[in-house]
């Protein structure tokens, strides 16, 4: 067994992603535990490599067939890549490409995986992985002797400041094999329309979730962020309803907001979700479960029901 | 065309989760179980497929508690044909997702299908999520985090055509060769609704087909030490009062910081 940690890299619009940094800092942490090295897996855009100098080693696999990302031919690259270094942790974030790669890979590499993991710890020889199951309620801390494994992990779990460091790692170019037809072509890429309003530009938002349960009462949340003058928000499931348009939803597959206030009615605290707001400099949470999620990162919060509170405020507001 | 779509029940996250007492598993004998959400988002988007095209959706689920009633459900909004696998023991509780993905791959081996749509993850996801995981047992094409599955694309020769979504709402289109495994995060439009009276009417009449399947012998390979509640390191501070003191405590929240407007 070789004590190396791998972290597959990620890059979008030419610049590698902050949760490689997260994953890289805390792969050197884990190499250093074990004895072995951190090493980077970059398909795709290699010229990136000289960036990752947290890294001991730089395993590269680019050329025509990898300038987009697609499942299949990223999954052959990353297999090509770890090819018998036998390293004992792979990490992955919760990212698309994530969500592919690692269960895909576990099943190629036969490593046990485990997903939406907020912590990772070097136990001797064996992995201890904490994962934050059931929307952020529940921790399981699930351990792996097996010689070798796969953590996927949710973005913002560790510092990517230990990420960043310059060196000057090894770089191996690895030239990919003659690939039969791809499975998975990429065809077209097409980014979000710009909305009425650019939630990322105001001081202050009020957010809606699914506690708001219809959207007619959606009016109830937009007659008080028009008292205070604030754009109305919202989290992944009113957007998917159809309730706001995509151009509001905050989270991971939305916008990321840093207001001076943001102001919640109804949304649990999923990770998806807090990946877009926990920046905000004041939260405020309104949610009927004294035990939802979103109470351990807000500032402030009530379990007053949304529909007695938000015509109260409406009108202190107003006043 | 023929779709098969894969359900599975998951606990209503909006209810209070108590760890058993060896802090092996979720205290299951309270919960209410519900159909995970994505997994029906892919139902709907193999039924606006079916709607458009006339595809055949087969959905299929597991022989957990609680799951034909996700299956009749299904039955009602209009799949041809229900199917639940036995064979695995799920009595005990949580079932990680390797074994899952190793049943359905157990019976796909032995079926002719185009597409496999399922939910891109559950909450209980412990070991990963099915699709990337089954697909690639499968050995086929598979996709996660899709939010359009579209099969008369005049560009897509053998496969079809989905939308991939990756952060920010930027959507790549990718040309995808079937047979393909799925995750679908949503579907084009909401869920389509089913009333109570149908569900009934179906589940009167029956027709869960029942496969066995031999249970498989591996697993996830991981063993969870201890589950517990996310210690609170930083608890909200909490307003009290009646309604209107804590709506006046917001607004002075706000208007401290020179927010109100
Ligand atoms: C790949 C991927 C990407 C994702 N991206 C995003 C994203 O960008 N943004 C996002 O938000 N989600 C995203 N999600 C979804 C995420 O996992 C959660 O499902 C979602 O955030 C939950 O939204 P919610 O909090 O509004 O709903 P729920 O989790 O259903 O929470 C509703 C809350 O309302 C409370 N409530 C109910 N009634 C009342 C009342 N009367 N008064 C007060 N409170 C009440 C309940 O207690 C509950 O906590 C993503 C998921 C995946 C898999």
């Amino acid at each position: 067994m070789v004590n190396d940690v791998v972290v597959i890299a990620e890059h979008a619009g030419g610049a590698l992603t902050d949760t490689t940094f997260e994953l890289l800092g805390k792969a050197r942490q884990l190499a250093d535990d074990w004895g072995g090295q951190a090493i980077a897996v970059l398909v795709g855009d290699a010229a990136l490599a000289t960036q990752l100098g947290a890294a001991g080693l730089v395993v590269t696999v680019d050329g025509p067939g990898f300038v987009e990302y697609t499942s299949d031919s990223y999954l052959d690259a990353v297999m090509a890549a770890i090819g018998d270094r036998a390293p004992r942790l792979v990490m992955l974030s919760t990212t698309t490409a994530g969500l592919d790669l690692a269960g895909a890979m576990s099943v190629r590499w036969d490593a046990p995986l485990v997903s939406s993991v907020v912590a990772v710890v070097a136990e001797g020889d064996a992995v201890v992985a904490t994962s934050q199951i059931y929307g952020g309620k529940i921790m399981a801390e699930c351990v792996i002797t097996a010689d070798r494994a796969l953590v996927a992990v949710i973005a913002g779990s560790f510092p990517s400041g230990a990420g960043h460091r310059d060196g000057a790692p090894d770089v191996e170019a690895l030239v990919p094999s003659a690939q039969g037809a791809a499975r998975v072509v990429f065809r077209s890429r097409a980014e979000p329309a710009a909305g009425d309003v650019d939630i990322t530009a105001v001081d202050v938002l009020v957010a809606v979730g699914r506690g708001i349960g219809s959207k007619d009462d959606i009016e109830l949340v937009q007659e008080f962020a028009e008292a205070i003058g604030a754009p109305v928000a919202a989290s992944r499931p009113v957007v998917d309803a159809g309730w706001l348009p995509k151009t509001r939803q905050v989270g991971k597959s939305g916008l990321k907001v840093k207001p001076r206030a943001y102001i919640m009615f109804g949304i649990s605290g999923a990770p998806e979700h807090l990946e877009g707001m926990r920046d905000a400099e004041l939260i405020i949470a309104c949610n009927t479960d004294a035990k939802a999620p979103i109470f351990d990162v807000a500032h402030y919060g009530t379990t007053v029901d949304l529909f007695d509170l938000l015509p109260e405020l409406t009108e202190k507001a107003g006043g | 065309m023929r779709i098969v779509v894969i359900l599975k029940q998951v606990p209503d996250l909006v209810e209070e989760f108590e760890v058993n007492q060896d802090g092996s598993d979720i205290d299951r004998e309270y919960l209410t179980l519900l159909l995970n959400e994505f997994d029906n988002h892919a139902l709907e988007e193999a039924l606006l497929i079916k709607d458009a095209t006339g595809a055949g959706v087969d959905v299929v689920g597991l022989d957990d508690s609680g799951i034909d009633q996700s299956l009749y459900s299904a039955l009602a909004k209009g799949a041809d044909r229900a199917i639940k696998l036995t064979g695995l023991d799920t009595s005990s509780g949580w079932v990680d997702t390797h074994a899952r993905a190793a049943m359905f791959a157990g019976w796909l081996r032995g079926e002719t299908f185009d597409l496999v749509l399922t939910g891109v993850q559950a909450a209980d996801d412990l070991d990963g999520q099915l699709a990337p995981i089954l697909g690639s047992m499968l050995d086929l094409a598979q996709v996660s985090v899709v939010v359009g599955v579209h099969v008369a694309d005049v560009h897509v020769a053998d496969g079809v055509s989905a939308e991939q979504e990756f952060a920010g709402g930027v959507v790549a289109t990718l040309a995808v060769t079937t047979p393909a495994v799925i995750g679908v995060q949503a579907a084009r439009q909401p869920p389509r609704y089913v009333p109570i009276a149908k569900i009934r009417q179906v589940q009167q009449a029956g027709g869960i087909e029942q496969v066995a399947i031999a249970a498989p012998s591996v697993g996830a390979g991981l063993a969870v030490r201890r589950m517990y509640s996310p210690e609170q390191t930083s608890h909200a501070e909490m307003l009290t009062g009646s309604d209107a003191e804590v709506a006046e405590k917001m607004i002075e929240l706000i208007r401290s910081r020179g927010l109100l407007k």
